[in-house]
């Protein structure tokens, strides 16, 4: 097999599995907020109720494609293109075990990974001035103003892992986690990437852009069928890759004893994203002003801090 | 000017008028105080003990007051006196609570029930729980006839209808029986009621024990029904009504209080004349030779037809000006005609040269406070019913003017019967049989027509010299004329009645001679009332047109191809054989009716009107009082208003003038425009246009309930509500409702006041004006500059033939009307076609009372059944139902044309 | 903060609780007899129509959803000629009931009446009387009303005496 044959295999087969990762969380979510909400989830299609994606593509592909006419038509269309596949692309560099990866780029993958994650602000900002309705351009505002600030945290609060790695390299960095997992070191800047990553896609308890209960759905109040389909894929798809670049940075990746490295990458996947899941289902939503006044008032300093202070004791340790 | 004295209600201090008691004092200042032996037109008796407020002394506090009826205490000045006062509030709470004791539990299978005056004051008071723990006592109801229910348990003993059927409206045999607690209120035993106003023990009984028994038949609760403003259709007073309507039918008419016509009462044959809307009899469909076409078909026939050659028109006093005007414009001036017999067009001529004098005429209301009246040849009891109870009243205005030199105010009813008993203002009757007012008569002469013409000159005469002298008069009715003409001379408010009702032009032109010699005489208080036959009689000749009679020729010759009759029945006007002749002569004949007629059997093609309740338009009153009715509910099938449809017709034939007339206030506008003599007829109501708050006003009360549900069987989809173009109603319950111009008050509600009552909150003050004026406009006003003179056509009196009579018409209340008569329950009361007699001949002729009896009248036989005992002079015989050619001499035989 | 991390903690415990979920088509919920389902017109204790037609129910109905016609038995009682119940607009607030001055109308705990089809759910008297007294038994409104109907002449309803002789003049 030639190395671009299993190159491609490589990238087809994590897009698939990314794909289907995505479309299986919005059941596994469920799911789980049923679990403890005490109550079902969705239970009744298939067997314990998984065919409900299928039920639910058959839906979302068989509803009206429908542009409103006061819309700006490419850009409409353009937004939730831009979620699904910058989140995708990101994806690129994450290792997932060895010789599973589409690309390192050539020790550049975590900055790429954080680019991508900042374009996919466009999308959001896109559809919500594009949807030219009131309720999606307050989504869309708050989802510029939140999304670029939250982006400073995110970059901010990996740098000590890239400090005490001494490289952008996310093989290195996993390679360099054989001893202790960065989450011990950098405690604070794990804490720190987990809230800025769930801000940076929007996620509960930080979905200021699409708030149901102030802004009726934000920034995709106009989308339908599949459109809005695809941001709802490519929130599950952010939600595994914040969850994927968390166990790359700071939980040693595929590093494990006994079990294949694979497994282990998809364990700490799962915990992680449960995790997320867990608080959807226990924390409400902040207000607007408070969820940006913690931004810049306790993770900008926490993360300077935690920045100074790694390396502060890098330099003792030189 | 009126006086005024300052009292305090409940520390508030108020202006009210003198000489007022202090229950309608405070109603009228908007104050909720429960009564319900009182009533605004029947004054006070203090029998319920209901209206108990504390009247404080001087200045003291509180306590140093002592409980006081208010209906029994006049107003004075300076009064202090507490509604709220919880003294005052427990002494009504208990009054309450003893009434209830024995009402028994029926409310749910009560027709008073949602509009019941008992409940309103019951809620009022706050007596919500019943301690009451013993047994309660119980009547046998009885029959009363076909207009009333009778449920004697729920009775709480206000005698307010004993006092409206005794004392009010003079009927007999209706009273009180028994004691104490178990007092009766009813006949000497079952029997149908004979007064005709017993219809008003509905809306007089404060709860369910007489109820209207027509409505029991397709019964709604107050809540459900859709209402509208209104008139009576059925005689020519122009009383007002509200029309109650439901899921496409009229359930019931109530009275419309106006202050200046109908005040609180209506007549039976008005209450329950609707009927005719859903009877058998009705037409529904256009019928193209007895066969039913769509509305479309119908009319582009009529545009053929039109289109053809000369169309005459022939108008009708029953219907609306509007539609009148349609047929008018639509064949032309010169081709429109008059729905009334000769005779008839005769007599409305001889009113018209009165009403364009020197003499006002008097609305009911003035009627009610005449102090001398003088009816001529008309037997109002039948021919204008709600007249004659104004006539009963005002034969009491001699004893309040009695009792005032006593001191006793007007509103003390018992105190006033009580010390002015034989105390009566004059009024003297006139007519050809007995009327049912002769009991309160001063004088009742029973006389020929020509004779009564001649007592009415003689009276001019004795009033002014200078009206023409009566030769030959009998010793006896020259007397009369004299006591007559002295008590009218001797009246500040002298009446005279006289109408169509003898069917003789002389007694309306000795009428007029009466009101211009007491005009000359000085009186300006002096007021004349004409009875006409239909509800728009008077619009009709002020409208004019040619004679009946033209137009019957006119087919006969030839001259004339098609003939549309609005709303008449040419055999009601003309000889049967005129008529025939000219309907077998027209090429086309167009009938427009509400319902079956034998007109319409001889018709080409029917186009179904609307009737009353369904329809819009201005009638005028014999008063001359232009006032709009208001359609209640849109008809199912293709009934349209009667203007519509030759509007419509209008259209089809190309006529680019029709097409402008969208709704009700383009016709009327067109009227006004072309009759300059209606120009005020715009003004009857406020116009589509009009809103409150930028909202239509309601018609169905804001409880209506059934809305989604009420035609699910039919269709699950709620079918949008009907636009209404022609007024400012609207057909739901979305919309207005609170104080609006009383010509446009669907229904009267208020808060905490769900009876017939509630007519209290929109009065200036109770009984008096309704706020924002009354309705309609005379169109009728004196001329005083106006230089009439005497008629002079005195006929010869009156000279019996031998073995022929003198056929005059009789009018009955109920069955004289075209439309009323075809309501079931006003068809129970019509009697069998009969003919009255003299009783002298009808001794000779071997007849008793119920006979079969024949008469040969223009050489036609009819079987009738004898009366006697109505007074008739001899050679006189009073026919019923009467005929177009009346009065007519015939031939009268004992028996039976079968036998 | 602390509080934070303890709800995701309680939140997360839920894991192990019972699940309240009732998985309806198969395990019919226990629904209490005042449980507010399809309306039903019940019969007085001797089989007769309780419904007398007052139109209580109708007016209370805050979707209007009740229509009626009342009509009369040559006895005097008073039926419903029909009575029709909308149920596509019924909300269920049980207003009709508690309106109900004879206990004719009545909520059930069976609400499963779904239809394909709008009609279907418009029920007619025939669809709503059941032959039984519902949840009120041995209530009979005519035998406390004043209105006289056959096998009841006047005075022999509760406490009422026998109708007066209005030609005794006895105090």
């Amino acid at each position: 097999m030639s190395a671009t044959a299993s190159g491609l295999a490589n990238a087809f087969g994590i897009l698939v599995v990314l794909v289907g990762l995505g479309a299986g969380l919005t059941w596994i979510e469920r799911r789980l907020l049923g679990l403890w909400q005490d109550r079902y989830g969705p239970n009744r299609v298939g067997p314990a109720g998984v065919l409900q994606v299928v039920a639910d593509m058959v839906k979302i592909l068989f509803k009206e494609d429908w542009v409103p006419p006061f819309a700006d038509r490419a850009a409409f269309v353009l937004a939730p293109a831009i979620a699904m596949t910058a989140l995708l692309l990101a994806f690129a560099v994450v290792p997932v075990a060895p010789g599973i990866g589409v690309t390192d780029l050539d020790g550049i993958g975590l900055p790429f990974a954080l680019a991508m994650i900042a374009l996919s602000v466009y999308s959001t900002v896109l559809a919500g001035w594009a949807s030219n309705n009131k309720y999606s351009l307050l989504g869309g505002l708050r989802a510029a103003a939140q999304m670029l600030s939250y982006e400073v945290f995110l970059g901010l609060s990996v740098m000590g892992v890239v400090m005490q790695a001494g490289s952008f390299d996310l093989r290195a960095i996993v390679a360099a986690q054989r001893g202790l997992w960065y989450a011990a070191p950098q405690c604070v800047g794990f804490l720190l990437f987990l809230l800025a990553g769930m801000a940076g896609i929007h996620r509960l308890p930080f979905d200021l852009p699409e708030a149901e209960s102030e802004l009726v759905a934000g920034y995709h109040v106009e989308y339908s069928g599949m459109k809005f389909g695809m941001f709802f894929v490519g929130e599950y798809i952010g939600i595994v890759l914040v969850a994927a670049l968390a166990v790359t940075l700071f939980l040693g990746g595929w590093l494990g004893p006994a079990l294949p490295p694979l497994l282990w990458f998809l364990i700490k996947l799962a915990v992680l994203i449960g995790l997320v899941i867990l608080m959807r289902a226990a924390l409400p939503r902040p207000r607007y002003d408070q969820l940006m006044a913690f931004g810049w008032k306790a993770m900008l300093p926490l993360a300077l801090l935690n920045l100074t202070a790694t390396g502060a004791i890098l330099l003792a340790g030189r | 000017m009126e006086m005024t004295v300052q009292i305090s209600i409940d520390g508030r201090a108020v202006t009210v008028a003198a000489g007022d008691n202090l229950l309608r004092a405070c109603l009228s200042l908007g104050y909720d105080l429960p009564y319900f032996c009182w009533h605004p037109a029947l004054g006070s008796v203090g029998a319920c003990r209901q209206c108990a407020v504390k009247q404080i002394h001087g200045d003291g506090d509180r306590r140093s007051g002592r409980i006081v009826m208010a209906c029994m205490t006049p107003v004075a000045e300076g009064m202090r006196i507490a509604i709220a006062d919880p003294e005052a509030r427990a002494f009504r709470a208990g009054v309450i609570e003893w009434l209830m004791t024995n009402h028994p539990h029926d409310c749910p299978v009560c027709p008073e029930g949602g509009e019941c005056h008992l409940q309103d004051m019951t809620v009022m008071t706050g007596h919500v729980r019943r301690r009451y723990r013993f047994t309660k006592r119980t009547f046998r109801n009885q029959y009363l006839g076909p207009f009333l229910q009778h449920e004697m348990n729920r009775c709480i003993a206000c005698y307010r209808c004993v006092r409206f059927y005794r004392d009010y409206a003079g009927g007999r045999d209706f009273d009180v029986f028994a004691t104490h607690r178990d007092v009766y209120f009813g006949r000497h035993a079952d029997g149908v009621l004979d007064s005709e106003f017993a219809g008003n023990l509905a809306e007089i009984c404060p709860t369910g024990v007489f109820t209207d028994k027509p409505l029991e038949t397709d019964y709604a609760r107050k809540w459900d029904l859709r209402g509208a403003p209104s008139l009576c259709v059925h005689c020519g007073l122009g009383c007002n009504t509200t029309v109650n309507a439901r899921a496409g039918r009229l359930r019931r008419v109530l009275n419309r209080y106006h202050p200046a016509v109908n005040g609180y009462f209506l007549c039976d044959r008005g209450r329950f004349g609707h009927g005719f809307t859903t009877s058998g009899q009705r037409l529904r469909a256009p019928l193209l030779r007895g066969r039913p076409v769509p509305p479309d078909q119908a009319l582009a026939r009529i545009s053929d037809i039109l289109a053809q050659g000369t169309a005459i028109g022939i108008g009708s006093p029953r219907a609306s000006l509007e539609a009148n005007f349609a047929l008018r414009h639509l064949v032309g001036p010169a081709n429109f005609h008059l729905g009334l017999p000769a005779a008839e067009a005769r007599q409305m001529a001889a009113i018209r040269r009165i009403t364009a004098g020197p003499v006002t005429i008097a609305p009911i209301s003035e009627a009610e406070r005449a102090d001398a009246v003088l009816v001529l040849g008309e037997d109002l009891p039948n021919t204008a019913p709600r007249l004659a109870l104004a006539l009963r009243q005002a034969v009491r205005e001699g004893s309040f003017v009695f009792a005032e030199t006593l001191g006793i105010p007007r509103w003390h009813e018992a105190a006033v019967r009580t010390a002015a008993q034989p105390v009566r203002s004059p009024l003297i009757v006139a007519t050809p049989a007995a009327t049912r007012l002769d009991d309160v008569a001063a004088r009742a002469a029973r006389l020929a027509p020509d004779d009564i013409a001649r007592l009415g000159f003689a009276i001019a005469h004795a009033l002014d010299g200078g009206a023409p002298a009566v030769p030959g008069l009998p010793a006896d009715l020259a007397a009369l004329a004299e006591d007559a003409a002295r008590a009218l001379a001797e009246a500040h408010r002298p009446l005279v009645v006289t109408g169509t009702g003898c069917a003789s032009s002389a007694v309306i032109e000795a009428a007029a001679n009466i009101t211009l010699a007491l005009h000359r005489r000085g009186r300006p208080g002096a007021r004349f009332h004409p009875v006409v036959p239909a509800c728009n009689s008077q619009g009709l000749a002020l409208m004019g047109g040619r004679s009946l009679d033209d137009a019957l020729a006119a087919l006969a010759a030839g001259t004339a191809e098609t003939l549309i009759a609005l709303e008449t029945d040419l055999y009601r006007c003309a000889a049967a054989a005129d008529v025939d002749t000219a309907l077998a002569a027209a090429r086309h004949v167009i009938v427009l009716d509400q319902v079956r007629t034998p007109t319409t059997d001889r018709a080409d093609i029917i186009l179904p009107a609307a009737a009353f309740a369904e329809a819009d338009g201005t009638l005028v009153s014999n008063e001359g009082r232009a006032q709009r009715f208001v359609q209640a509910f849109v008809p199912a099938g293709a009934i349209r208003e009667s203007w519509r449809w030759l509007r419509d017709a209008g259209i089809a034939a190309g006529r680019p003038d029709f097409a402008g007339w969208t709704g009700l206030d383009e016709v009327t506008a067109a009227c006004a425009h072309h009759l300059p003599d209606m120009a005020a007829i715009v003004g009857a109501a406020p116009p589509a246009s009009f809103r409150i708050a930028g909202a239509r006003i309601a018609r169905e009360p804001s409880r209506t309930s059934g809305r989604t549900a009420l035609a699910a069987e039919i269709s699950v989809h709620e079918a949008k509500p009907p636009d209404d173009p022609d007024t400012p109603l609207a057909f739901t319950m979305e919309g207005y409702y609170g104080p609006m111009p009383p010509a446009l008050l669907p229904y009267a509600w208020a808060p905490g006041w769900n009876s017939v009552q509630a007519i209290n909150k929109f009065q200036q003050e109770v009984g008096g004006d309704l706020l924002g004026g009354p309705p309609g406009c005379r169109l009728i006003e004196p001329r005083p500059d106006a230089t009439a003179s005497y008629g002079g056509g005195v006929p010869a009196a009156f000279a019996a033939r031998a073995g022929q009579w003198l056929i005059v018409p009789m009018h009955e209340v109920f069955g004289s009307d075209e439309l009323s008569r075809l309501a079931p329950a006003v068809a129970e009361r019509v009697p069998a076609p009969y003919l009255a007699l003299a009783d002298g001949d009808a001794a000779r002729l071997g007849l008793g009372e119920g006979d079969a009896v024949i008469l040969e009248l223009a050489g036609a036989s009819l079987s009738l059944t004898a009366r006697i005992g109505l007074g008739l002079p001899g050679g006189l015989a009073g026919l019923f139902p009467a005929l177009p050619a009346l009065p007519a001499w015939g031939i009268v035989a004992k028996g039976s044309a079968l036998a | 903060m602390f509080s934070q991390l303890r709800t995701l903690w309680t939140v997360f415990l839920h894991l192990f609780h019972r699940r309240v979920t009732v998985q309806y088509p198969e395990q019919k919920p226990d629904l209490p007899p005042r449980y507010r389902g399809r309306i039903i017109l019940s019969r007085d204790p001797d089989g007769e129509e309780r419904c007398v037609a007052c139109y209580l129910c109708a007016v209370a109905c805050p979707v209007d959803c009740i229509a009626l016609q009342k009509a009369e038995r040559p006895d005097g009682r008073w039926y419903p000629a029909f009575f029709r119940i909308n149920f596509s607009r019924c909300i269920f607030c049980g207003y009709c009931e508690e309106a109900c001055p004879t206990d004719a109308i009545q909520l059930t705990p069976d609400f499963e009446m779904s239809e394909y089809l709008r009609p279907n759910l418009v029920y007619e008297k025939r669809d709503l009387l059941i032959s039984g007294p519902g949840k009120y038994p041995g209530y009979n409104f005519y035998r406390i009303a004043g209105l006289a109907i056959a096998g009841k002449d006047k005075g022999e309803a509760a406490a009422e005496e026998p109708p007066v002789d209005v030609r005794g003049l006895l105090p």
